[in-house]
């Protein structure tokens, strides 16, 4: 199996998120970056663990700058076979999109894999856009995945429950919590990873058609109001009368 | 035009169908053009879509598109925009909305935004605000394309009635196969999803045990809330894991989200922190949860959760 598993860089999950004075662009001082959780912890340890059982390669492919190596680096550690960057900067998703399926059109993958959304611009986008342009089916929130032959069985989630599908590759998905366990590289890993195949490529002109423009951290919350643990009688009226919710 | 994808289950709208009308009527007030529907499948009813601002409804009644494959409906809804010379395409972020939005704006070369929680902002541009990192902060888009596709986050625009009900017009468009098969769909019956849920109570490590859960499921009867929970909640089987909410889980945006026995950890609040309102209730006055709170309740939840459901009933007996 040809495996492609689309991994971005995001800022840590405890993060503190703060912007340059005029809220254009990200404060990246002080922030360390990870790999975006579903990508790792799920769609990339899922490919493993698929090639693993029934032979092939897991190709990781990342749009960004060569700050993203590390979490590349990363995702070769924890067993990826290859990887692929593509050198420029990711603003917009139909961008990114469009780089990946440059790269992916003439390389026949089965499946491919995305998180169900980035930590950072929680756009649940690209994974849809990259099965566009390539006329795939694309299973989103994908938490099972199961192969049998060329035949996948999955199950993803909806509304208040989940769906199982059957698909045939080459196909699609994004996954979610519950497709795999996240794994930790061990020291062999790491060593491994230093000398696996890394290609860097140039991307293809394309519009970013939708960028985000300005940034703004939320109000401060004007402090939490206590009330009297004996007297919840108060508190429903504040929610009915002060926040209007009840 | 404005077009709005209005997604129906089972033949009915669910509430996010009517926020998406109303938003795809109020940007087009605003670029003084019409609002038009468009339904797939089997759907009921389709012309009361009208009063909430859709000039016309169009069906697409091809019995396959019953279930749902990102890839068929994308070509249709693409084909509606073209021939209806649509430039604003609208959808509900949900599982539906989610799976479409990147594949429509591939389709139609278009600029997309998910999950925008503002009206567009049409002066010079097209201008859209969304939550970002996880949350934590908002991000204003411009979209410059042509054709602008954006998927309106829950609870973000009341429904509003402008209008009346108008027939549902018959779209004949060229519906693909599907190469996906729709082997099982599991709904549970008779709650609202956590994503759609106005008000959701929420419980954490503080309730020591499965075994207690009574107190804050009578709680939630008696709000007509949807519950939720901590994610080591999930994880210790204590709860379905449907019910983890935060950065992993489920990310929700009710109206109101009541905290119980939960600390507050930055990973739990990145999925909670749009709630409209917070309440939180934890016998620990330094939990981090207080900071990011609208209401707090200092004590033992085993002491407060049953008084505040009693006071909930008084006040909805009148
Ligand atoms: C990458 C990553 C992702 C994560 N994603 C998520 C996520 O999606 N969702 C999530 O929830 N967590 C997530 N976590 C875990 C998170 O960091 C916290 O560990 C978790 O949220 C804590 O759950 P809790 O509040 O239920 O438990 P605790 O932190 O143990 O808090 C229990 C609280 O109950 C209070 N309490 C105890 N007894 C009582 C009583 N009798 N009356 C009233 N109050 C009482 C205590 O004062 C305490 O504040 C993630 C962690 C990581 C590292
Ligand atoms: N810069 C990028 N490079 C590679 N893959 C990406 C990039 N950005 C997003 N993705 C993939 O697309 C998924 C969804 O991202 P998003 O649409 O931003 O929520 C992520 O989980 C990644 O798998």
């Amino acid at each position: 199996m040809k495996l492609l598993v689309c991994v971005s860089k995001t800022p840590d999950t405890t993060a503190k998120i703060s912007f340059n004075s005029d809220g254009t662009k990200f404060n990246e001082a002080g922030v360390t970056f990870i790999m975006n959780p579903y990508d790792e912890w799920y769609a990339l340890v899922r490919a493993i663990e698929l090639v693993e059982k029934n032979g092939g390669t897991v190709t990781l492919i990342n749009v960004g700058d060569a700050s993203n190596d590390q979490t590349i680096r990363k995702g070769l550690a924890i067993g990826a076979t290859d990887a692929v960057r593509i050198n420029a900067e990711p603003k917009s998703s139909l961008f990114i999109a469009k780089q990946i399926a440059e790269y992916a059109k003439n390389e026949n993958f089965d499946i491919v894999f995305t998180g169900k959304e980035s930590i950072d611009y929680n756009g649940s986008e690209v994974g849809a856009m990259i099965a566009e342009f390539l006329d795939l089916p694309f299973i989103s929130f994908a938490n099972k995945l199961d192969m049998n032959g060329n035949t996948a069985t999955m199950q993803r989630e909806i509304e208040g429950g989940v769906e199982i599908v059957e698909v045939e590759t080459p196909f699609a998905l994004s996954a979610a919590k519950g497709m795999a366990e996240q794994r930790i590289p061990n020291m062999m890993g790491i060593m491994k990873a230093k000398s696996k195949p890394f290609k860097v490529v140039n991307p293809v002109a394309f519009p970013d058609y939708a960028a985000p423009i300005h940034f703004d951290l939320p109000n401060e919350k004007g402090g939490v109001k206590l009330v009297d643990p004996d007297d919840m009688d108060e508190l429903v009226r504040l929610l009915h009368e002060e926040a209007k919710v009840i | 035009m404005v077009l709005v994808f209005a997604e129906a289950t089972n033949g009915q709208f669910k509430k996010a169908a009517f926020e998406a009308v109303t938003y795809g009527f109020k940007t087009a007030q605003s670029l003084g053009t019409q609002c038009l529907a468009l339904t797939l499948g089997n759907v009921e009813n389709g012309g009361q879509l009208g009063q909430y601002g859709a000039a016309k409804v169009y069906n697409v009644a091809d019995a396959s598109l019953n279930s749902f494959d990102s890839q068929v409906y994308a070509s249709v809804i693409a084909q509606a925009a073209e021939n209806l010379g649509a430039t604003v395409i609208v959808l509900c972020h949900n599982s539906t909305g989610k799976s479409l939005i990147g594949r429509l704006a591939a389709k139609l070369n278009a600029g997309s935004v998910s999950a925008v929680k503002s009206l567009p902002d049409t002066n010079g541009g097209f201008k859209v605000k969304k939550g970002v990192y996880s949350g934590k902060a908002t991000a204003t888009y411009d979209i410059t394309s042509d054709i602008k596709i954006v998927s309106l986050a829950s609870n973000e625009v009341r429904p509003a009635k402008s209008g009346n009900d108008v027939a549902m017009e018959e779209l004949s468009l060229n519906v693909p196969a599907s190469k996906v098969k729709v082997l099982e769909v599991k709904r549970q019956e008779g709650i609202v999803p956590l994503p759609e849920a106005e008000i959701v109570v929420s419980a954490g490590r503080g309730m020591k045990g499965p075994e207690n859960w009574g107190i804050v499921e009578e709680l939630a009867q008696a709000m007509g809330a949807t519950t939720a929970c901590s994610r080591p909640v999930a994880d210790a089987d204590w709860r379905p894991h449907h019910e983890h909410v935060g950065q992993t889980g489920v990310a929700i945006r009710p109206n109101l989200y009541i905290a119980l026995g939960i600390s507050g950890a930055i990973q739990h609040l990145a999925g909670v922190n749009q709630s409209k309102t917070i309440v939180v209730i934890n016998k620990d006055p330094e939990a981090p949860f207080f900071k990011a709170a609208d209401y707090g309740v200092v004590g033992d939840l085993f002491d407060v959760v049953p008084r505040l459901t009693a006071a909930v009933k008084k006040f909805k007996a009148g």
